[in-house]
């Protein structure tokens, strides 16, 4: 193993994160009447197809993409969150009719208010007497835009980077790789904030490509590295033997079988995003008022001191919600999309 | 392996040039540093031109690259752009601080993650691991910088309802911190909740490395060898075991260091530490692309120097490594 797959390899386990033992089981703990499923239950999806032929039943045909749906919701902290999710997605897509108030809604009798159910400010007020709820819930419209929007620039951009390279192989593949090396050996959040400061100025579409120009090489390096072996599969020189095109190899042949980590990549690149989106507009270089965003509304309310700790408190709570849900959606998809692991729970 | 590291360093140098020659035109084209002088009511023309001048500021960029380089080299990284001063020293100070509380975190963050990681890897599916594998999965979805003010709050909120000051929430040292033990006494309280909180998120990430390599080192063909030959379980994890798992944490926590270096910029900020970090953010809010520079250049020299010590340390510890 030279060190240059050391790294790869490296990239994968880190910043995808938890092994794929873990599966399933950080959730037994938040739920306390779960009972965790010892890995012993599992049975493998064929042996269970060979009982059930035995049982006289007709074993079904099932899809890579049916047996990972089904993988996916036997894991429970996923399927929770995926709900959890799509509700924060709803509030923040209809967070005009979803907010009690306007986020810059005035509500001068009630200044600075600690949360209380009067006149509903749920998370109280700021020093204007805004209600704080209706600002959290605007504010996490924008940073759900910029994490998705992200989210899904820097995997365009990996992804072909990484396609191309793998592909291509030899001084193409050299190029671009030297070309990602270059971008990961800049100290990350320093170069962000310095895009920031130059070009960010407080528009969450700028601040959206400042990200996703930095975020694309994990996923790259991981698309490369599918695509380098996939490369030498008897399929791909069959496509070639009969005519198909580079691109139509790259794009009909290869990419659906690479799927799997792209979109668990995906969806940790959103969580980075959201933590990465409030740290930078936190420190006054992302985004900037009036457009809130949970980041700038946890600066606002530091600013204001550490006993309206409301102002604090809830935003942030917030993202830890979404990335904590995020992070398990990851999780059950790793564990569903890994076309190694035909396994299915009993 | 030394052309390995030769052939890397080359490499590297040539990177290193790209890198500063792109984040040069990138900081110089797009703002401008003069701008807050220049509707100054009391600063003249006269300064402005000096300071344009000084710094040659009327030049094409890639002179102006040029002229900073020779800065580097020959002067320490030159001086600031408005008020002169040199960038060096500033820049000194603040690592050492910054190294000293990486180091103290870094050490803890270690000691405490091979801990859980291995005992929840032997305890696998026990209460334990659960509630560390909970702990780890909140620690990665918490921003830092709002863990930082939670802390904040919470002193300050204990303050105010007991009267008791618990710990500092602000700055290095106090404003008279008295010398010798006193002073590093006065460090260390003021440190604590910095640490803590850069402590959390670092356990969160290392513990689960650990505990996955600790798991597959266990299920793994030598270590029930070792068991077969009839060796007690205290020996085969410590001397087989564990071992063998330490090695990709070694290489992980030297690429990190590369990058910590840098600074817990939103650490160092919260708390108000003089450290990397916080002299970084200050040298952008003030639009001055010579600090900024050579913090980029100091920090990017580290995290190549600890990227190409993580390869070598992993193909020292780990035999079947081999560099072509």
């Amino acid at each position: 193993m030279r060190p240059q797959d050391r790294e790869d390899i490296h990239l994968d386990t880190v910043s995808v994160g938890q092994p794929a033992s873990a599966q399933g089981q950080p959730g037994s703990v938040a739920v306390a009447d779960q009972v965790p499923v010892p890995p012993d239950e599992f049975v493998e999806a064929p042996a269970a197809d060979i009982a059930a032929q035995q049982a006289g039943v007709e074993p079904k045909a099932r899809s890579q993409w049916a047996y990972a749906r089904i993988r996916f919701f036997r894991h429970r902290m996923a399927v929770i969150s995926l709900f959890v999710l799509i509700a924060i997605c709803f509030v923040a897509i209809f967070a005009s009719r979803v907010a009690p108030y306007a986020y810059d809604e005035l509500d001068l009798l009630n200044i600075t208010s600690p949360p209380t159910t009067e006149d509903k400010h749920l998370f109280g007020t700021d020093l204007l007497g805004r209600d704080y709820l209706s600002r959290v819930i605007f504010g996490l419209r924008t940073s759900l835009w910029v994490a998705f929007f992200v989210a899904l620039l820097s995997t365009a951009i990996g992804t072909t980077i990484g396609s191309v390279a793998g592909y291509y192989g030899g001084a193409v593949d050299n190029l671009l790789m030297r070309f990602t090396d270059l971008i990961l050996t800049l100290p990350g959040l320093a170069v962000l904030l310095t895009a920031a400061t130059f070009f960010g100025n407080g528009d969450p579409l700028k601040v959206g490509l400042i990200l996703a120009c930095l975020l694309w090489t994990g996923i790259a390096r991981i698309v490369r590295g599918v695509f380098l072996s996939l490369r030498e599969k008897e399929y791909v020189e069959a496509a070639k033997a009969s005519g198909a095109g580079d691109a139509r190899i790259i794009l009909r042949h290869m990419l659906p079988n690479a799927l799997g980590p792209i979109i668990v990549n995906t969806t940790l690149i959103i969580a980075a995003a959201i933590l990465i989106e409030a740290a930078l507009s936190f420190l006054g270089f992302g985004i900037q008022p009036p457009n809130p965003s949970l980041g700038t509304l946890i600066d606002d309310g530091q600013g204001e001191g550490f006993e309206k700790w409301w102002l604090v408190t809830f935003p942030g709570l917030v993202i830890v919600v979404i990335a904590l849900a995020i992070n398990f959606i990851g999780d059950g998809l790793r564990d569903a999309l890994d076309p190694t692991q035909r396994r299915v729970r009993a | 392996m030394l052309t390995y590291i030769i052939r890397r360093l080359l490499y590297s140098t040539v990177v290193l040039v790209l890198a500063s020659f792109l984040v040069f035109t990138f900081v110089t084209v797009s703002g401008d540093p003069l701008a807050n002088l220049r509707i100054s009511p009391n600063v003249s023309e006269l300064t402005v031109q000096n300071v344009i001048d000084r710094k040659h500021l009327d030049d094409p960029v890639p002179k102006r690259y040029l002229y900073w380089v020779q800065d580097a080299f020959t002067n320490k990284f030159g001086t600031t752009l408005l008020d002169n001063r040199p960038i060096l020293p500033d820049l000194w100070r603040v690592m050492k601080n910054t190294l000293q509380l990486l180091i103290v975190v870094q050490l803890l963050v270690i000691i405490f993650a091979v801990l859980i990681g291995v005992y929840s890897a032997i305890r696998q599916y026990s209460g334990f691991d659960y509630t560390m594998t909970t702990f780890s999965f909140l620690g990665l979805a918490t921003p830092v910088f709002w863990l930082a003010l939670m802390a904040q709050v919470a002193v300050v909120q204990i303050y105010e309802k007991t009267g008791h000051r618990l710990f500092p929430i602000a700055n290095l040292n106090s404003v008279d911190p008295g010398s010798g033990l006193d002073f590093w006494i006065d460090r260390a309280h003021h440190l604590v909740l910095p640490v803590l909180v850069l402590m959390v998120a670092g356990i969160a990430g290392y513990s689960r490395y650990m505990r996955a390599a600790m798991l597959e080192v266990i299920n793994s063909d030598y270590v029930r060898t070792a068991r077969a030959k009839g060796l007690n379980e205290r020996r085969v994890m410590m001397k087989h075991a564990l071992r063998n798992a330490l090695i990709p944490l070694v290489t992980l926590v030297a690429l990190d260091f590369g990058t910590l270096l840098g600074g817990a910029v939103v650490t160092e900020t919260v708390f108000s530490l003089d450290g990397m970090g916080l002299y970084f953010v200050n040298a952008l809010f003030s639009n001055d692309p010579y600090p900024v520079m050579a913090f980029l250049m100091v920090t990017a020299v580290m995290i190549i120097v600890f990227n190409l010590v993580a390869d070598v340390a992993y193909g020292l510890l780990d035999p079947r490594v081999r560099y072509d």
